[in-house]
């Protein structure tokens, strides 16, 4: 395994250029989340006023939607939703300097191809360890759609949050090439 | 005839839902440990142990162990000797759904109306709750809170009774492989098969409250099962589909009578976070 790339956001062409599928990278810095409910109304309201309700130039965007704190907790349970619910509308945000995002499980050719085409990547978190990567988040304040409760926009502070590149710029997928070596069975 | 208070009920039901969230069943935890040893991939092998340890960590600071917190659906088994008294059973299990969510710190996860609104209940109710009427006189509550990127990836199909054997491993196989890396594998498999559209799907879920490992009576099923988990951990999704040789920990089928021109087929995928739990009362 690899040794952990340790990188701080905003992210720039450089640092995306630098990552390559299978590299495990430890996030430090502001992250914004977003999942399916913020992704829709986010976007419908570019289409009517050309503006996001944060200034998306080098951010990364985190698909999760957390527990509530408990007393003494910085953030409740945090791991990453299913990526792919978003693909619709990811491909846009990297046009606008979205530089990745973090999720989990397979993502679209039209994702793939935004990567590429607007230098960025997909991160994978481990899906379901929500309770070991909230130790990670040492900062979070909620700042559009409140009313989306779980679904509204956090600003989230990472430090050293654990992610792998799935896809990178060069067109490398991890899933895809880490089930081929195991695979014996096609169906 | 047993007298039961469904205040009873109520405070039964609001500690199997915060503790169905913050422990995972042992069965499975230590079917995660044997799957340590047989995943041949290295980081398979680191994947599963972080799994485990999300479940140390959730269980000793008794948080959520996903941050989905699920579905809330119960299989309610009433003694027909049972009298429940000062209420209504259903608007009982639905406050300590609520009441558990709010005090158990869990993430209100449903939204009242599919299409239009798609707003929050903010409590996580109304609960999905499948009543049985059974002989005896007590009451048995089974729980699962059921994640949505799992249940995302879980398929029911209306196959021609000329499709047989065949065509049940291959849609139930196909089904893992699609599943992938976005429903959080090492999956819970639960296969429902024959009965109704609806209720191969109702047995498909019911499935998975099986324990790990227990095999279903009918012998030819039994043998079914063990086949379809080989042939799933040779799919290569491996653990959160990163590849390798664990993919399922096990695939749990129940069969009903069906009609001379179906054969249905549906199945579950329990993702990782495979949480239920059920108490009698």
């Amino acid at each position: 395994m690899s040794q952990p790339k340790k990188i701080w956001t905003p992210l720039t062409d450089e640092v995306i250029e630098d990552l390559r599928v299978g590299d495990r990278v430890l996030l430090s810095g502001v992250v914004y989340t977003a999942r399916d409910a913020a992704h829709k109304r986010m976007l419908e309201e570019y289409e009517k006023t050309g503006k996001l309700p944060f200034d998306i130039k080098g951010q990364v965007i985190y698909y999760v939607g957390p527990t509530p704190a408990k007393p003494g907790q910085v953030i409740g349970s945090a791991g990453p939703t299913t990526a792919y619910r978003m693909d619709k509308y990811t491909p846009k945000l990297h046009q606008l300097g979205l530089k990745a995002t973090i999720g989990k499980g397979w993502r679209g050719k039209e994702v793939k191809e935004a990567l590429k085409k607007y230098k960025a990547v997909y991160f994978a978190a481990y899906g379901g360890t929500a309770a070991l990567l909230s130790k990670h988040i040492v900062g979070v304040e909620i700042v559009a759609y409140e009313d989306l409760g779980p679904e509204a926009i956090r600003k989230l502070v990472f430090q050293d949050f654990p992610v792998v590149v799935a896809n990178d710029i060069y067109g490398g997928d991890i899933f895809e090439e880490g089930q081929k070596k195991y695979r014996k069975l096609v169906v | 005839m047993r007298e039961v208070h469904v205040n009873e009920i109520k405070e039964a039901v609001k500690k199997l839902v915060m503790d169905t969230e913050y422990y995972l069943p042992e069965d499975f935890v230590s079917a995660l440990k044997q799957a340590v040893n047989k995943e041949e991939s290295e980081v398979g092998k680191e994947i599963l142990q972080t799994i485990i340890k999300n479940a140390e960590v959730a269980a000793s600071e008794k948080v959520a162990y996903c941050q989905d917190t699920g579905y809330p659906v119960f299989f309610v088994d009433i003694g027909q000797d049972v009298h429940i008294t000062g209420g209504d059973i259903t608007q009982a299990i639905n406050e300590a759904v609520s009441q558990a969510t709010k005090e158990g710190y869990l993430r209100a996860s449903l939204a009242y109306d599919p299409i239009f609104s798609r707003q929050n209940t903010g409590d996580n109710t109304p609960a999905l709750i499948y009543y049985n009427i059974v002989p005896g006189d007590k009451i048995k509550i089974m729980f699962a809170a059921k994640g949505g990127g799992s249940e995302n990836q879980s398929k029911q199909a209306m196959l021609k009774p000329a499709d047989g054997l065949e065509g049940v491993k291959k849609f139930v196989l196909q089904t893992i492989a699609n599943a992938g890396p976005n429903a959080c594998p090492p999956f819970t498999v639960g296969v429902g098969i024959g009965g109704t559209f609806d209720y191969s799907a109702v047995l498909a879920k019911k499935a998975l409250f099986r324990k790990i490992g227990e095999r279903h009576p009918d012998p030819r099923i039994a043998e079914l099962e063990e086949q379809l988990l080989e042939d799933a951990n040779k799919l290569g999704v491996g653990p959160l589909g990163f590849g390798g040789t664990i993919t399922a920990v096990d695939v749990k089928i129940e069969i009903a009578p069906c009609h001379i021109a179906s054969l249905p087929v549906a199945v579950n995928i329990q993702c990782h976070a495979a949480r239920h739990k059920e108490v009698e009362i």
